[in-house]
């Protein structure tokens, strides 16, 4: 995995609560193959609306994506991921964000921020004033945003999830350390509750 | 000391502890579906691993396959995902649920239909409606991509131990209400991500009461307000309902596994990190009006007015309600409504089709409606037609398709068109959703069924009684 450890760059500003993983990457654009992930991104809202933040020429390279409440609610599909680093997001900053929608972008090396409400108005404020020609920078080992008037926003992080972004750790291999464990966890179960570890149809 | 239902779930599948602090979970059974199992088993394939446990995992074609009633004879074409699957999964040694096979249907449809879901046991698919599985008292993960190529390789999750929530569900359910409006009002009184970070346990005199289809049915919005899983503690009732099923333990083993499964309930005195109490008692049938499955009203109320919802949302309320074509203070019933979709995880089995077959039976669809009733699973379809469901639905002017996703997510290119009012039976009215610029109502599936007939958004009950 590509690690985090600093980017610099343009915030686009979609100030909605509930913005569901439908909008991020429609269906219909996502999946089979060959799918193109850059054009998939938010391509309805796109496609109905000129006026969309992402249409607006400012909005063309973002790196951060600022959103409101419960960011990427919705499917779990980890296209709703990929369509942003497609397009070169490599940090979404909101209020709040949906569990599965955080979990898949920590193993894609996109750093999530979920801000207190105060906070977050302050820096909404700032993303619009900026309105995509001004650079924020947000870097993970200090755990700060740093806004084009030179303010700075300290976030939080867990460590885990620090260490494994700015290292990129590998998420399988760190569990594949365990798989002796697992092993004897079969072993055990298959022994207590055997019908657990074999599933064939009986009847 | 006292524990909760998930308490005791999670403990008895804890391999170990990360070094990041992460829990190892076990995984039981691992059920995936062809949008996304392609991609996980090519990165297998790609990172040179392997596929830990073959024989506890399968894939089920459901998203991308066509419902046409003739595909069983074409049973090598598909989607190129279907294809993708097939060759890849051969590949592992894992057994597909294909097009044309007795078992296949939508994923959480067939693992409790088919047995595989026992009470306290976990289940991964890489579908954020993984959760319905709860109703028989299991603990569900729904994964991204890159989470199922994790269970893949490992049999395992590594997760974050998430906090608990019980929602209590009092009172007694009128008749003509169902699972479904439960769900629903639970979604509109606590919010779409009132329970992100918990996972739920629905309890009470509602909860207890519910068949076991039903469970599953409130179970598989859980995801809809947020939560990383929902479950209902098992029973008799849900015992009765697995026992004989083809992958259901038999003999001594069915003995032994009882004992166990009976402890699967929350302990009296365990706490949990929030509790919420919902009457029931007065609950109508509900419908969604708006742009996600928390704007929801009884079938009698008014399209709720802005000045109701605090300041914040209220750009985003005004957007829904033109999304959606309304005003607020008009009667959702009325409503005229253009496409009718009854199928899904949410509301296909064998049960939904019941409710359904008692409204339309011997009555035609409305002028201009179009619909179609999609069964969740193959074995659903078998059993509705050896009751004679598929010519009640078929004489009445239904589509009766083959099992599949379908058109809950417009999947097979099946969707409206912009503008169009569906009232459809599955769990996300989100905008776009069944096709641009299309209006989705969520309803329960006799709801739906009244719909059609009528040909507008019509109280079933009343239907029942005319």
């Amino acid at each position: 995995m590509e690690p985090f450890i600093s980017l610099t760059g343009s915030a686009v500003p979609l100030l909605l609560d509930d913005v569901n993983t439908d909008q991020i990457a429609p269906a219909d654009r996502s999946h089979g193959h060959g799918a193109d992930m850059k054009a998939t991104l938010f391509s309805r809202w796109k496609a109905g609306d000129p006026n969309f933040v992402f249409n607006r020429p400012q909005f063309q390279e973002p790196r951060i994506l600022v959103s409101r409440d419960n960011f990427a609610c919705g499917s779990s599909r980890e296209s709703a991921v990929w369509a942003m680093t497609a397009n070169g997001i490599r940090c979404i900053v909101a209020r709040t964000i949906a569990d599965i929608f955080k979990e898949n972008c920590l193993r894609n090396g996109m750093l999530t921020i979920e801000l207190p409400a105060d906070t977050a108005k302050d820096f909404e404020d700032k993303v619009i004033k900026a309105d995509g020609a001004k650079h924020f920078t947000v870097d993970l080992p200090s755990q700060t945003i740093t806004c084009p008037d030179g303010s700075k926003i300290a976030f939080d992080v867990t460590p885990a999830e620090k260490t494994a972004l700015l290292e990129g750790l590998d998420d399988i291999g760190q569990t594949l350390k365990h798989k002796a464990d697992i092993q004897a966890f079969e072993a055990r179960i298959k022994q207590e509750k055997p019908w657990l570890q074999e599933a064939v149809a009986r009847q | 000391m006292p524990q909760t239902l998930f308490a005791k779930i999670w403990e008895a599948h804890l391999v170990t502890k990360r070094t990041d602090g992460r829990d190892i979970i076990y995984i039981d059974r691992h059920i995936m579906h062809d949008l996304h199992a392609p991609i996980a088993m090519q990165k297998i394939v790609d990172s040179g691993r392997t596929v830990h446990r073959p024989d506890l995992t399968w894939s089920s074609q459901d998203h991308s396959v066509s419902i046409r009633l003739d595909r069983d004879t074409n049973a090598k074409d598909g989607s190129p995902l279907n294809q993708k699957v097939r060759v890849l999964a051969k590949q592992f040694g894992i057994r597909v649920f294909d097009i044309g096979d007795a078992e296949q249907g939508i994923s959480h449809v067939i693992g409790p239909e088919l047995g595989m879901i026992l009470p306290g046991s976990t289940y991964a698919c890489p579908d954020s409606h993984a959760c319905t599985i709860g109703g028989l008292g299991a603990l569900a993960f729904a994964t991204g991509t890159t989470e199922l190529e994790h269970v893949l390789a490992t049999q395992t999750i590594a997760f974050v131990r998430p906090k608990t929530m019980r929602v209590n569900l009092t009172g007694k359910l009128k008749p003509g209400v169902t699972a479904k409006d439960v769900i629903l009002r639970i979604i509109s009184q606590l919010g779409v991500d009132g329970a992100r970070g918990y996972v739920v346990e629905y309890a009470g005199p509602v909860a207890e009461a519910l068949e076991v289809e039903g469970r599953l049915t409130l179970c598989n919005m859980s995801i809809e307000w947020g939560a990383r899983s929902g479950l209902i503690a098992p029973d008799e009732k849900t015992l009765a309902w697995i026992k004989g099923r083809p992958y259901a333990p038999v003999g001594a083993q069915w003995e032994a596994g009882l004992e166990g499964w009976r402890e699967f309930k929350t302990d009296p005195g365990a706490t949990f990190d929030r509790e919420h109490t919902i009457d029931c008692a007065g609950l109508d049938p509900q419908i969604t009006w708006g742009t996600n499955p928390g704007q929801v009203i009884g079938i009698s109320d008014l399209v709720p007015d802005p000045s109701s919802v605090d300041p914040a949302k209220r750009d985003a309320f005004l957007h829904s309600l033109d999304y959606m074509g309304l005003t607020a203070g008009q009667p959702i019933a009325g409503l005229a409504v253009d496409v009718v979709f009854i199928g899904s995880c949410n509301n296909a089995r064998m049960s939904d089709l019941e409710e359904v077959a008692k409204i339309v039976r011997g009555k035609k669809l409305a002028s201009g409606v179009r619909a179609l009733i999609v069964p969740g699973s193959s074995a659903v379809k078998r059993a509705a037609e050896a009751k004679g469901f598929d010519k009640v639905f078929t004489d009445a002017g239904f589509q009766w398709g083959s099992s599949g996703c379908s058109m809950c997510a417009g999947g097979e290119g099946i969707v409206a068109t912009k503008g169009q009012r569906v009232v459809s039976t599955t769990n996300r009215n989100f905008e776009n959703r069944q096709g641009a610029g299309v209006r989705t109502h969520l309803v329960g599936p006799a709801m739906a069924a009244a719909a059609a007939i009528t040909g507008k958004i019509t109280d079933v009950r009343a239907l029942a009684e005319a």
